[in-house]
């Protein structure tokens, strides 16, 4: 067989690695109404939690296939009284264990109830260097509880990893948001810039920094990976917006990563449940094993042969898998197209002027909440994305 | 320039690591806050010996035995990359 069109070979599909990362969404119920979140907009309606002995198969099954990186998040999965219990479980599976929290409801007692049962990690975000702007931005007073509970973090032997969204309103803070997380003793320090998904694309024209802010950040970031060193380890993530190449995101779609969203639809990214025509399976339903092998969802994106071009004809596109299908879907309005940010695409003008001239601020500034939720999904003209 | 550390020194997984075998990947692996490192059959030969009582010397003098061949520059030089990298703490004089 000489002649096999080469969209057949293409087709075969080598068997996808395991999933390595499992991203555990326990709720989506959460006391801070944070404007960049990463949760869909229309989070209230999936608000069918599952429960603690479905969880404890999730964790089961996806052990089995090979997952051991293990992130418990939400919303604010303290709330889930259960917490404890698929900890312990975590760990006597086997997996690296961490706690992705706002630290609002880690008391003492829980910290030591988390540490009996085996977590290894928690992350805990703040949203300024400032009271004023950590407190606005969340739409809470918590950044004095946050100080406090950074403590109770570090004086139970966890390492202290400290995670701080970045945009155009604390940006400019990046050299004081270092020096707080020396204060505190943190050992890593993620400055993620918002990813405009979900909460932060509602607020976009908000939170978008210039390009000279995002250079001013790199430069502080340098320097203080310099002064600092071992010490504290210091990541920032840039905007992809500021990019001509798109990321490769996820590391590719069904690769390596697997989030159970807090009603049990598994999804290959957070974000993914807005993309349509994709009929993603639930962890209710069926086996992880399932899902990640063999589901229409996850297949949907793996490899290269369902591109088109600019895609399909380009030479970098094993290394950005044409970038975040999100993207293309949000931006572009179509989950197949190039993702946005890559200047080859059509649409690219919509990433530029997005960063070069963000919007005026007509709309106030929208904070996460249930009933911002049913408002802005009522409001939406668009297709539904449920 | 990379330290290397004296052979009387005891190596360490550090703290918050964690290394373990992982099937699915035919592996050992290194666990830590946001990340995790797929180590090659060397580097896991010499990590599964760094367990906070071995020196490096005995290490050495382990898998020289093992695979009969000078392995000394390399195991010195994995350590001082893995010290770098922040994988492994020393317990005595470096």
């Amino acid at each position: 067989m000489t002649d096999v069109p080469s969209t057949l070979v293409q087709t075969q599909a080598q068997t996808p690695t395991p999933p390595l990362w499992l991203l555990a969404e326990l709720t989506y119920t959460c006391p801070l109404h944070c404007v960049f979140c990463s949760n869909p907009v229309d989070f209230a309606q999936h608000d069918r939690e599952l429960a603690t002995d479905e969880w404890l198969r999730v964790l089961r099954e996806a052990r089995a296939l090979g997952a051991v990186q293990l992130g418990f998040s939400g919303g604010e999965p303290l709330t889930r009284a259960d917490l404890e219990v698929l900890v312990a479980e975590a760990h006597r599976l086997g997996y690296y264990s961490n706690l992705i929290t706002s630290g609002v409801g880690l008391t003492a007692e829980r910290i030591d109830r988390l540490k009996g049962a085996g977590l290894d990690h928690i992350q805990l975000s703040f949203q300024d260097s400032t009271r004023e702007l950590n407190d606005f931005l969340s739409h809470t007073r918590t950044f004095d509880l946050k100080r406090r509970t950074a403590d109770l973090i570090r004086a139970a032997g966890f390492p202290m990893v400290l995670n701080c969204v970045i945009h155009r309103l604390n940006i400019d803070h990046v050299e004081r948001i270092i020096e707080l997380a020396v204060e505190i003793g943190a050992e890593y320090l993620e400055l993620a810039n918002a990813q405009y998904y979900g909460w932060a694309l509602t607020n976009r024209d908000h939170l978008i920094p210039t390009r000279d802010q995002v250079r001013r950040a790199e430069a502080v970031v340098a320097q203080a990976r310099q002064r600092f060193g071992e010490r504290l380890r210091i990541l920032l993530v840039v905007p992809d917006y500021f990019e001509t190449r798109p990321k490769r995101c996820m590391n590719g779609w069904g690769s390596v990563f697997l989030t159970i969203a807090p009603d049990g639809t598994a999804l290959p990214c957070q974000s993914a449940r807005v993309l349509p025509g994709l009929d993603f399976p639930n962890v209710r339903e069926t086996t992880v094993a399932d899902i990640w092998y063999r589901s229409t969802a996850f297949n949907r994106y793996r490899g290269t042969a369902w591109m088109k071009e600019p895609c399909a004809s380009c030479p970098e596109k094993q290394q950005d898998l044409g970038g975040c299908r999100c993207q293309a879907y949000l931006l572009a309005g179509d989950p197949d197209a190039a993702d946005p940010v890559c200047d080859k695409s059509p649409d690219h003008g919509l990433v530029t002027a997005a960063v070069n001239a963000p919007g005026p601020d007509v709309r106030p500034l929208v904070f996460r909440s249930p009933a911002e939720s049913r408002r802005l999904r009522a409001e939406s003209a668009g297709p539904d994305l449920t | 320039m990379r330290e290397l550390h004296d052979d009387s020194a005891v190596p360490a997984i550090a703290a918050h690591y964690r290394l373990q075998f992982e099937p699915a990947q035919n592996a050992h692996v290194l666990l830590f806050p946001e990340g995790m490192i797929k180590l090659n059959g060397s580097g896991a030969e010499i990590l599964t010996r760094c367990d906070g009582r071995a020196t490096q010397g005995e290490i050495i003098e382990t898998l020289r035995q093992r695979f009969a061949a000078d392995v000394g520059a390399d195991v010195r030089a994995f350590l001082g990359m893995a010290t770098e990298k922040g994988w492994v703490r020393w317990l005595g004089p470096p």
